[in-house]
């Protein structure tokens, strides 16, 4: 793997940077692998790194349907956080954020990691009872949580100037979260893949998995794609929204309901908010981008949806919301909007297990799956390599809902 | 947009109806059924890429209960699938 520095940059400027080497191969496809991960998103991509990486297992093939890194890892709001409610969720996270913290050396690639801290602009009593709630969980566990005054939320966020006394939803406090930050999301997929190809995986886009093959022994024994049968005794599937639509080829039904979550951006503008923030009662939150644009999040659609664009009244209704906290938004234009994909179970918690399909893996379940997705792929290497789970992981299995032991979260998607 | 089509009010906005949720096999009985069953019941439901059925509640309106079929590809509301010809 060739080294990114300034030397390198330097170097390569000499030569009209014609002389950069491809960030990874793109080998011939081969029969069979040891390990087969459906999905070069930012799940896939990072459990591909990690299997290598941790565990020395490179003879693995990641299959994507469409092209690296454009699946649900470009299509969301880059948030990276630990504010969750769970004793089984917050350790997690926090592994999450801070592997974040270090990937950028890790992986010679600048994710342009910005830690620049989560607000909470809280309007009812009883989401405020709720955050601190989870401040006491987080206190546990490392993560920080603090609450502070309208006045110091105003102080913080200029651009909040709505929600004053007499609005129907007054500004009544606010929460600082000081672990949270945001990053550049194709980095992120990027730096997996060219870490995950130096060290021998192989990446193989515009390669569609159309169907799991099992064996006659029930066990997993491969995958039917658009270029022919790939066999492999462990698959792991990293396809988000259409996990269901692989593993009933199988026969695999699972608790999942595929919904579309509502992003989009505005035009760039001059530096107004230096935080995320987050609007947990009005249904939004937002950061501002290094190029200047607000990167928006609202709510889900109702009703399942495999569409990827947004839906013209829950675009609205986010944006009512957002103009009644921040009324000087209504001049900024907006120029894209998109949708992800996200597959969500019965308590909004993660699957991460090996399914009745003996080799046969899911990571799924994903409601804001971006911050977790340093943390998804080392535990989700892990289970693949050792075959049992790793500490962090262990309460995501999919047998909890054989026993109705919910891991019932609150803190998935920063608008609820 | 979608219009929803009321069986009282005519074809309605979608944002006058909350959602209530995909239609699921009828509840088997809970002492006769195995354990695996009812879970299953309990947690699993369709989520086809294609047309899904669906309960829809006319909140902002007349107040009725309606059952569509709908594409999630399209979010077109379709016939029931099978019937169409």
């Amino acid at each position: 793997m060739q080294r990114y520095s300034i030397f390198s940059l330097l170097r390569h400027a000499i030569g009209g940077h014609t002389t950069w080497a491809p960030a990874w191969r793109s080998p011939p496809l081969k029969e069979s692998y040891d390990v087969v991960v459906i999905g070069a998103g930012g799940h896939g991509l990072a459990t591909a790194y990690y299997l290598a990486s941790e565990f020395g297992i490179t003879d693995v093939a990641v299959l994507e349907r469409g092209w690296l890194g454009g699946g649900n890892v470009a299509r969301n709001t880059v948030t990276v956080r630990s504010n969750y409610m769970r004793d089984a969720s917050i350790p997690f996270y926090v592994k999450s954020v801070s592997l974040y913290e270090g990937l950028t050396g890790e992986l010679n690639f600048n994710l342009m990691h910005s830690k620049r801290t989560m607000i909470d602009v809280v309007q009812t009593y009883p989401k405020m009872r709720e955050l601190r709630r989870r401040q006491l969980t987080m206190d546990i566990y490392g993560s920080t949580y603090e609450q502070i005054s309208t006045k110091e939320v105003r102080r913080r966020i200029p651009a909040l100037t709505g929600g004053g006394p007499d609005a129907r939803l007054p500004v009544i406090g606010g929460m600082v979260h000081t672990d949270a930050g945001v990053n550049r999301h194709d980095a992120v997929a990027w730096a997996y893949a060219r870490g995950a190809d130096a060290r021998g995986v192989e990446l193989h886009q515009q390669t569609a998995v159309t169907g799991l093959l099992r064996g006659r022994d029930g066990a997993i024994e491969g995958v039917a794609t658009t270029r022919g049968i790939v066999r492999a005794r462990k698959v792991a599937v990293a396809v988000s929204g259409h996990t269901t639509t692989l593993t009933e080829t199988v026969g695999l039904r699972l608790p999942l309901r595929t919904m579309n979550l509502t992003a989009f951006v505005s035009e760039p503008v001059k530096p107004l908010v230096d935080v995320v923030v987050n609007c947990p009662d009005s249904g939004f939150y937002f950061s501002q981008s290094d190029k200047g644009e607000m990167v928006i999040g609202g709510a889900p659609d109702m009703g399942q949806s495999f569409r990827r664009d947004i839906k013209q009244h829950v675009f609205e209704d986010t944006v009512t919301a957002m103009l009644s906290l921040f009324p000087s938004f209504k001049k900024l234009k907006l120029l894209r909007q998109w949708g992800g994909h996200v597959d969500i179970t019965p308590d909004a918690s993660p699957i991460m297990d090996e399914t009745d399909v003996p080799g046969l893996f899911v990571t799924a379940g994903w409601w804001g799956g971006y911050k977790a997705v340093p943390a998804g792929g080392l535990t989700l290497a892990h289970l693949i390599a050792k075959g049992e789970p790793h500490p962090l992981m262990a309460p995501f299995t999919l047998s909890r809902f054989r026993h109705l032991d919910y891991v019932m979260e609150s803190g998935t998607t920063t608008a609820r | 947009m979608m219009l929803i089509p009321c069986p009282f009010c005519g074809h309605r906005n979608e944002s006058e109806f909350a959602y209530g949720g995909p239609v699921k096999p009828d509840r088997p009985a809970p002492h006769s059924t195995s354990d695996e069953d009812w879970v299953e019941y309990l947690t699993t439901v369709p989520n086809p890429l294609g047309p899904v059925q669906e309960r829809w509640w006319h909140v902002k309106g007349c107040g009725t209960w309606l059952t569509i079929w709908r594409d999630t590809r399209t979010h077109d509301i379709v016939e029931r699938p099978g019937d169409a010809g």
